[in-house]
């Protein structure tokens, strides 16, 4: 090998491989090391999964967790998919502010809609349960958010929407010639919906009905927020409590395999469901789709979908928005409890959460370019076979998809909480974990941009005497630049919200919004918790609305389908 | 000593064989094309000389340096060589000034040098007042002419193309044939030609390497490969031909129904047992009475069994008398013959290539 002849861009590549590794593999294998490690002495043992699942307790948040996911998943069906079938394939009035209103459940932090909830269906003091004393003049209320049907209702409403997305997109490429088929057989609307359309959908609903429940077992602001005082057990408030000083983390890495397991597992049913194309008519092509005519029942239709979104979005800002600038938010809608006080309180006056709001966004920046462009740099390896084995790369790179991001962070905590690498109590130790969580969307957004450039513009350059690197710099990235910022934003918009893997890695000093609002929920300042929400739905606003510009209104629907 | 030279150059991938055991030298200045059927293994080729592909058996040098073996290569961009690809590759993301000029920048030159050689490569290639426009706006003959511009202003080593006119309607390919020839007229950069259309190989080079089947079957100038074509592949892919196969008995060589006499023809020691030639239909004369005898020629009877009028000339098949083989004749629009007349056959033995 002469050295003039070795293309000396090939040690970038492998650094940035190391990277890679470092971000994925690391904590993974030091996660599963560990959980086989012993507390105190690091010699092998099993005693961490004797302690994880020697108690009933444990053992019985794990089956509570499964029985939620089920639940949350099926209620998700019932609220998505006549959603998705009556803006897809109806001529229901108001379309636009349906559509409108699951971007906004997109964008409201899960455990923001948790505090919310609270407002609404409290115990007693919960809006709700005020109007329903007022209308009635019973001495109590009937609705306790606090129990396993209000943790369903409340995680359903913010999974619902991927149900949407994914029949959605499903019943967009149904050819109205199939419904048509059925018609002229003599089959009503109805029944042709129930035979024909609705079964073509089916895998996509199935697979959403995957991602729904996985979403439901590995979210932890939610459960922390409604589980935790409802003293419902489980298995990430129980991981969490692993983690109350002094820190089990032994026992809590052995507690998450299962966890992890059943991700890894139902994502690759989920991927099989996706893939096989065959049993659903998903041509590209669909033909002329003409509305289904509903009649007066469009106006049921659209009762349906306001009611859905109200429980999801409508109420829920509502009373977010009013605590947020109430004085007291008990005291209700009238100008004089009307205050600006805890905005300015969270953003202005207390170091705490002024310096929480920039780390957010600071923090959320910074994870998200390091996550594209390391994702675009891999994507990249990949594609041009820089590297041998190249499509393992590609398997690393999507793997944090599968990592529930409260096991990832034991997975940071675990690796990188003593030497050689000390990043806990850093603030890259968050910002790494964020990189990594979130690093499959870049690589999915950076893969596809990367598709759609010809490789002779790259061999142009570099005939013409310009390294790869600047192939890189001149051509490929000019060309990315406006798919790129889109990706950029579907990192950011997570990560500034991200809480389950925040809450294991943030020290004083770290804080960021999400895991100061979980900190403060205790204190029972609802107003003050409304106002930090409100902060992050503003900057997420600012980012969809710049998205929007730069990529166009799907941007941000499009991504799971990614 | 060559600019460019192909040692035994072989590339295989997985259990496919691209390119099988190739040698080629240039000469510098020299126009080579590759021409041959889509995946003969001439992209290949051409990839391996711009160091996209390495080897996996052989080497190539240039000016006598080693520059790829299947050990190692010198990449693409150390090598001064430029190409035009067959998607153009123009980077739409620049003007094309600035497409022109990036070779030039990537050299180093100063703002006032990369200016005045960009300006004359523009005037060269009738781009000047074109050149703020991005390439989205350029029609696709623009396009290719950026293209050109771009690879020859930085006056390469070698100068490589791969298929560059493919995309081009037939009216402007043609144009740009000549117009391709013309630089190379005037810059006298060492090119290699990938194509697989024999006129453009015909009008562009100063010889031409035929491949099949990842081989190169015979290099030779144009009109000798035309003349003298070695095989049966390239007697078929340049131009139309018939084939003659005969077998030596004695002095003579026995047809189908008629010999030749062996002295009649070019190279008569070298004729042995079966043999088989090429004989272009436009070296064959027809005619309505014996013509006179000639030491040249060799005359024999036959029939037209069909005939097609197509302006320029006739195409006529015609059968020796009592043989079942059928010869293309290309005669001149006046040369008019009915269908199932009896024709008088004029070859030229001399005419007649032995192929291999």
């Amino acid at each position: 090998m002469r050295w003039r002849h070795l293309d000396k861009s090939v040690f970038l590549w492998l650094l940035l491989v190391a990277a890679l590794l470092l971000l994925v593999i690391n904590p993974l294998a030091r996660l599963v090391w560990s959980s086989f490690q012993h507390g105190a002495t690091g010699a092998f043992t099993l005693d961490n999964y004797v302690a994880a699942y020697g108690r009933w307790r444990y053992v019985e948040a794990l089956v509570n967790s499964v029985v939620l996911g089920l639940a949350v998943a099926a209620v998700c069906v019932v609220f998505g998919v006549p959603l998705a079938w009556a803006v897809s394939r109806t001529d229901m009035p108001g379309k636009g502010l349906v559509w409108a209103a699951i971007l906004g459940t997109f964008i409201m932090p899960s455990y923001l809609g948790a505090v919310a909830w609270i407002l609404l269906a409290g115990p007693n003091a919960g809006w709700l349960n005020r109007a329903y004393m007022g209308l009635t003049g019973a001495a109590a209320g009937p609705f306790n958010i606090y129990t396993k049907a209000g943790l369903v209702l409340v995680i359903a409403c913010y999974s619902f929407p991927y149900m949407f997305v994914f029949t959605r997109s499903a019943l967009d490429l149904i050819s109205s010639e199939m419904e048509e088929a059925a018609t002229t057989l003599g089959a009503g609307v109805l029944r042709t919906t129930l035979r024909v359309t609705l079964p073509l959908t089916l895998p996509a609903m199935m697979a959403a009905f995957i991602v729904a429940f996985l979403e439901a077992i590995a979210l932890f602001g939610v459960p922390a927020l409604i589980a935790l005082p409802g003293r419902i057990q489980l298995m990430t408030t129980t991981l969490w409590q692993f983690f109350e000083f002094p820190p089990r983390v032994q026992v809590a890495a052995a507690y998450a395999m299962p966890l992890l397991g059943i991700t890894a597992l139902l994502f690759w049913l989920q991927q099989r469901l996706i893939a096989r194309k065959g049993y659903v008519a998903l041509t590209g092509k669909g033909g002329e789709r003409r509305m289904v005519k509903l009649g007066s029942w469009r106006w049921v239709m659209l009762a349906y979908c306001l009611f859905v979104t109200s429980l999801s979005f409508f109420l829920p800002m509502v009373v977010v928005l009013q605590a947020a600038f109430a004085k007291a938010w008990g005291r209700g809608f009238s100008l004089d409890n009307l205050t600006l006080a805890n905005l300015k309180f969270v953003v202005v006056d207390q170091p705490i959460t002024r310096a929480a709001t920039l780390h957010t966004f600071v923090y959320g920046g910074a994870s998200a370019a390091l996550a594209l462009g390391l994702a675009l740099a891999i994507a990249y390896i990949v594609h041009r076979r820089l590297v041998p084995f190249g499509n393992a790369l590609s398997y690393v790179a999507m793997a944090p998809f599968v990592i529930p991001g409260i096991v990832l962070a034991i997975g940071f905590y675990a690796a990188y909480t003593s030497p050689p690498l000390v990043l806990y109590g850093t603030a890259w130790i968050l910002i790494l974990a964020f990189t990594t969580r979130f690093l499959p969307i870049a690589y999915a957004n950076s893969n596809a941009a990367l598709r759609a450039i010809n490789p002779e513009l790259e061999d142009a350059v570099r005939i013409l005497g310009g390294g790869r690197l600047l192939a890189l710099r001149r051509v490929v990235g000019p060309l990315l630049k406006r798919g790129l910022a889109g990706a950029f934003l579907l990192v950011f918009i997570p990560a500034t919200r991200e809480l389950s893997s925040a809450i294991f890695l943030y020290t004083t000093g770290t804080q960021v919004l999400s895991v100061l609002l979980f900190d403060k929920s205790d204190e029972g300042n609802f107003e003050y918790l409304s106002a930090i929400g409100l902060i992050l739905v503003i900057g997420t606003v600012a980012l969809v609305l710049a998205g929007f510009r730069l990529v166009g209104r799907d941007f941000m629907l499009k991504r799971t389908a990614a | 000593m060559s600019k460019l030279a192909l040692h035994h150059v072989s590339c295989r991938f997985g259990g496919i064989t691209a390119v099988d055991d190739v040698s080629l030298e240039l000469e510098a200045g020299e126009f080579v094309s590759l021409l041959g059927p889509s995946g003969c293994g001439k992209t290949t080729t051409l990839r391996m000389i711009a160091g996209f592909l390495n080897p996996s058996v052989g080497t190539i040098e240039m000016d006598g340096d080693m520059i790829s073996s299947p050990a190692s290569a010198l990449p693409p961009e150390k090598r001064n060589m430029s190409m035009i690809f067959q998607s153009y590759a123009i980077w739409p993301n620049m003007t094309v000034a600035e497409n022109v000029a990036f070779g030039l920048e990537v050299r180093r030159l100063s703002r006032a040098a990369v200016r005045a050689k960009v300006d004359h490569i523009l005037d060269v290639v009738r781009l000047a007042a074109l050149r703020d426009r991005y390439p989205a706006e350029l029609s696709g003959g623009q396009q290719q002419r950026v293209a050109l511009a771009r690879a020859i202003v930085v006056q390469p080593a070698v100068l490589l193309l791969d298929e560059p006119l493919s995309n081009l309607d037939a009216n402007l390919r043609e144009e740009m044939r000549y117009e391709i020839r013309r630089l190379h007229d005037e810059f006298q950069i060492t090119t290699v030609y990938v194509t697989h259309d024999q006129a453009e190989a015909m009008v562009t080079s100063d010889r031409i390497a035929v491949m099949n089947q990842g081989r190169i079957e015979q290099v030779e100038e144009p009109r000798a490969l035309y003349a003298r074509p070695l095989t049966r592949f390239v007697a078929g892919f340049i131009g139309r031909t018939n084939f003659l196969e005969g077998e030596v008995h004695g002095a003579e060589v026995v047809f189908d129904h008629f010999a030749i006499a062996l002295a009649r023809f070019v190279e008569p020691p070298a004729l042995r047992g079966k043999v088989a030639f090429s004989l272009r239909p436009q070296s064959i004369h027809l005619h309505r009475r014996p013509p006179a005898a000639s030491e040249r020629t060799c005359v024999i009877p036959g029939r037209i069994v069909q005939r097609a009028y197509l302006g320029e000339h006739w195409d006529y098949v015609v059968r020796p008398k009592d043989a079942e083989l059928q010869l293309r004749v290309t005669a001149r629009p006046h040369e008019v013959f009915e269908l199932n007349e009896h024709v008088w056959l004029e070859l030229e033995p001399s005419q007649m290539a032995m192929l291999r």
